[in-house]
């Protein structure tokens, strides 16, 4: 039984690497680091999620792909529960998942969000040429957690995934 | 009888949760407003982003309300299916937004008041405050920070910028007291350390207030704004906010229990 259940948690943390940001395509739910525990109890699942930012719209896609990825491969009795605390932080992302971000051309956050050190002037690299001569644009970009750089040397305008 | 005229008491912080909640959907709704009418596109994204943390904070605080209160309350039945009566915000949210600049201001108040409201919160014995608060307090942070840059633009820029912002200061500085006044449930879940002593973050906030005003070239605005009662927070509200329910709560009263 223990064997099964081990085998059952090993497949659902598999199956939860497969799904993406519905915002950021390139990075799974694991990668942004949002999925906290998963709970196995015979027929019964619950997943463990937590939320990047408070009004983050993405949060009810994000439950409802991981119930539908979840009953594709057989788990019935899917139960998610969001989980507040401790609230999550950029600091939780992989060094995967920020790589991932780079590519795409997102600039991954810099630093730690430990302290209120994350609101002073960071120095960002440019995702595309990355140089460090870059300033910013707007601390608020396309969505919640990003802010509008652009790149001085390249004049590449581009998204930055705010540290939090 | 509506909830609003019945005095429970109980360790359950029913009502402190709804003030919280109340506070965060009508400044976040009123912000909503600049949505495809901010003066910039990055300004009215970013105003768009700020509206959307706050309702988004606001959810969290009437989900956890509606589990309190049992009783097949839902956190949709408490932000439509409530009168003006029923809302705990204060007066200062419920304000028109006027100008940009008054927009500005406003948030720029209510910003510094969460931003030392939700570093107490944090230390509450209820660990569902407390999480919300650790939440959003960091979201709470960068709507400071971008309130306050406006405040030093507008108030050290042009003649007309500072003559907007001091116009927005007259009107406004008034309903800032009432955040430092604390209603009957305040005070009971403050002793209970649930809540939050607000006339304890008086100090910090006249501070920061006052940092920011130097650097923007405006007068310290200190030793006013005590005039308004604790008004809001029992209910008693401008007209304002009837207007904002109108609109808000018009789909779910028109249609019950519509869903898109």
């Amino acid at each position: 039984m223990i064997l099964e259940k081990n085998i059952s948690l090993k497949k659902i943390w598999q199956i939860l690497e497969q799904i993406t940001d519905p915002e950021i395509p390139v990075i799974s739910i694991i990668d942004l680091g949002i999925v906290r525990d998963v709970h196995v109890d015979e027929n019964n699942v619950e997943v463990f999620i937590t939320p990047t930012y408070s009004g983050c719209p993405a949060m009810d896609m994000i439950s409802m792909n991981i119930r539908m990825a979840l009953l594709q491969n057989g788990f019935t009795n899917v139960k998610i529960t969001q989980q507040l605390s401790p609230a999550w932080t950029t600091d939780w992302m992989t060094e995967e998942g920020k790589e991932k971000l780079k590519v795409y051309g997102i600039a991954p956050p810099v630093g730690k969000s430990i302290d209120q050190k994350y609101l002073e002037e960071l120095k960002v690299e440019c995702p595309q040429c990355h140089s460090k001569n870059t300033k910013l644009l707007s601390q608020f970009g396309s969505t919640a957690c990003k802010a509008l750089y652009q790149c001085q040397d390249c004049k590449e305008p581009f998204d930055y995934f705010k540290c939090h | 009888m509506s909830e609003n005229h019945i005095n429970i008491s109980t360790n359950q912080p029913f009502n402190y949760c709804l003030h919280l909640a109340d506070n965060s959907l009508i400044m976040g709704h009123r912000l909503s407003e600049w949505t495809g009418h901010g003066p910039m596109l990055e300004q009215d994204i970013a105003i768009s982003n700020i509206a959307l943390d706050l309702i988004g904070q606001s959810r969290n605080f009437y989900q956890y309300a509606a589990q309190l209160k049992g009783e097949g309350t839902t956190e949709d039945s408490l932000a439509y299916l409530r009168e003006a009566n029923e809302f705990k915000n204060i007066l200062l949210v419920e304000l028109p937004n006027g100008d940009w600049a008054k927009t500005i201001l406003k948030l720029f108040f209510f910003s510094t008041y969460q931003y030392y409201l939700y570093q107490k919160l944090i230390n509450s014995s209820d660990k569902q405050l407390s999480a919300i608060a650790e939440k959003s307090l960091k979201e709470v942070t960068y709507h400071l920070r971008w309130s306050s840059e406006w405040v030093i633009r507008l108030g050290d820029g042009t003649e007309e910028s500072n003559k907007r912002i001091k116009n927005a200061l007259d009107e406004l500085w008034a309903y800032t007291g009432e955040m430092f006044l604390p209603s009957t449930y305040e005070t009971e879940y403050a002793e209970n350390n649930i809540g939050v002593d607000v006339s304890s973050i008086k100090i910090d906030w006249d501070k920061k207030v006052n940092e920011i005003f130097e650097e923007a070239t405006l007068p310290s605005p200190n030793g006013e704004g005590l005039g308004v009662r604790s008004f809001g927070k029992e209910g008693n509200h401008t007209q304002h906010l009837q207007a904002i329910l109108k609109d808000m709560q018009y789909l779910q009263r028109a249609y019950p229990g519509c869903e898109w």
